[in-house]
């Protein structure tokens, strides 16, 4: 008896971990990324160091660092780092609002109702293969160059994920969800709103999620075309002056930006929609 | 008291994508089912069980035939037929309470009387604590008590219980078993139980209605008062050793399986 318990044991807590069963989610591949990002460090610092490549093109990773610093506090044409980046997440977020407003009824719509579907599909397909910047020179012809046109042009590409997502989602929910608030009397529009939107969210954010990131590529190309603040505006204004270490600052710092956006997205899925991973 | 009829329904269904061609699922129906009354119908898988429920929900329309009640046609589902579902239904964004209310919620009862009214339906199903529970925390017995607590919320006049407890493991399923038909009782409402057991069946039901498949067509109705030797006090072991539950479970089954051998030559 004794023996068994000493050879069982040492193996049962083994079989209770939280991750055992999901091949390369125990170990994860955090520390292989980190090492990556180091050696590309590494080799951008010893090509700069060597005069592999003309500090012109390459400046160093400190130069760079130095940059942002510099831009942060003295800023850079008439405006300081907080301010473009402030003048971009302002256009992002107003752009994300406006069509969350259009997008989801409009996936509603797509997804319910025939004729939603008959008007809205063409119009979506027409748009979503897009190029965003292919439409933002009528956009300004259209209404200038004020950040009327950059919001407009930023919301027609957010808004093709958003509206196919919403629709997505209103066609995923379970027919039984449906029939069990009919058969406790549910009309149809207390069906949509109580059942059929709850049921659509998930996938909502999740095209929540994905706009983001194709309204924030879209917003930085917006910039470079017409602009006076903006992250997207400064690369651009840097790049004319050959000032690569502040180019080079802008893209970092848009992509931590985007990093960021999506961490916060992945965050208001899992604080909405606690239950989506238990259905 | 109110009947709810199914007079020589129908129900065919197109076969693939070919309208012209249809498939037979039911044949010629005819059911009562009083507000008094218990009716479980057993039959095997394909035998029409499912559909059976959904026409007398209003989730289906019949392809010929009536479904009344009172005398007056359905036109769809309604809050006088409440439905429990296999897979439970229940909404995982509300908690088990607002799961109940729901009901309540359409009908535009105010937020306090509704939570009130919830936690009373919660504890007549002994779940008195679990209100703030989320869905997924509870086990699939829990669930399946939500569920008949959400049905019975909408106060209807028949209960359309579509194997509510087929997934359960035997021990819960047993003892659910002894709850339902509790709940039955106490409430005054007609039940519409589909299931696949036949001892299921023979306890809860005053009526055992026998769908034989290919179409699916009534065999056998057949009273029964088991459950209410159970609710009167007699011991299940009891029951299950007298002779006339004998019988009629060797009846029973003897109707679904002459059945199988008739499909199978």
């Amino acid at each position: 008896m004794t023996i068994e318990v000493g050879i069982i044991a040492p193996t049962a807590p083994v079989e209770i971990q939280p991750d055992a069963g999901k091949p390369g989610r125990g170990r994860g591949t955090l520390p292989i990324s980190l090492v990556t990002i180091a050696v590309i460090i590494a080799a951008w610092s010893l090509a700069s160091v060597y005069g592999v490549v003309s500090p012109l093109f390459l400046p160093s990773p400190l130069i760079v660092l130095k940059a942002i610093y510099n831009v942060a506090v003295n800023g850079f044409v008439d405006s300081t780092l907080a301010q473009h980046t402030f003048a971009s997440l302002l256009r992002i977020f107003a752009a994300l609002a406006a069509s969350i407003v259009i997008g989801i009824p409009a996936g509603l719509a797509i997804g319910t109702s025939r004729i939603g579907k008959g008007i809205l599909d063409p119009i979506v397909e027409f748009l979503r293969p897009l190029p965003p910047l292919a439409y933002l020179p009528l956009i300004i012809i259209w209404i200038g160059i004020g950040e009327a046109s950059k919001i407009t042009v930023i919301s027609l590409a957010m808004l093709p994920p958003i509206i196919l997502s919403t629709a997505a989602g209103v066609k995923s929910a379970p027919a039984d969800f449906v029939n069990a608030a009919r058969s406790f009397g549910a009309s149809r529009l207390q069906v949509l709103l109580y059942v059929i939107l709850p049921s659509a969210i998930p996938s909502i954010l999740t095209g929540t999620r994905i706009a983001l990131g194709a309204g924030w590529s879209t917003l930085v190309a917006a910039e470079l075309v017409a602009a006076s603040r903006g992250l997207g505006f400064m690369i651009q204004s840097a790049a004319q002056f050959l000032v690569t270490d502040i180019v080079i600052a802008g893209i970092i710092v848009i992509a931590a930006i985007a990093f960021l956006l999506e961490i916060l997205a992945r965050l208001l899925e899992r604080w909405f929609v606690p239950w989506a991973a238990h259905r | 008291m109110s009947v709810l009829s199914l007079q020589s329904v129908s129900l065919a269904f197109p076969v693939d994508r070919d309208i012209s061609q249809t498939r037979l699922v039911l044949d010629g129906i005819t059911l009562h089912l009083a507000s008094d009354e218990f009716i479980a119908v057993i039959g095997r898988s394909g035998s029409g069980k499912t559909s059976l429920l959904n026409l007398a929900a209003g989730f289906l329309k019949p392809t010929s035939g009536r479904v009344s009640v009172d005398g007056v046609d359905i036109a769809g589902p309604g809050a006088d037929r409440a439905v429990v579902f296999q897979d439970d239904a229940l909404y995982p964004w509300l908690n088990a309470r607002d799961n109940v209310a729901f009901p309540l919620k359409l009908r535009g009862i105010a937020k306090g009387e509704r939570r009130l009214r919830a936690d009373d339906l919660l504890a007549k199903v002994g779940l008195d604590n679990a209100g703030a529970k989320n869905i997924w925390e509870l086990s699939g017995g829990m669930r399946q008590r939500v569920g008949i607590a959400r049905a019975l919320a909408s106060d209807p006049r028949f209960l359309l219980l579509d194997e509510p407890l087929g997934a359960l493991d035997a021990l819960t399923r047993a003892r659910l078993q002894q709850f339902l038909l509790k709940v039955w009782s106490d409430s005054k409402t007609g039940a519409l139980l589909i299931t696949h057991s036949i001892e299921e069946a023979m306890l809860l039901a005053t009526r055992v209605v026998v769908l034989a498949p290919n179409p699916g067509r009534i065999v056998a109705d057949i009273p029964a008062s088991f459950g209410r030797q159970l609710l009167s006090g007699k011991s299940l072991q009891e029951i299950k050793d007298s002779p006339e539950y004998r019988r009629l479970h060797d009846g029973l089954t003897g109707l679904i399986h002459a059945d199988a051998q008739e499909d199978a030559a």
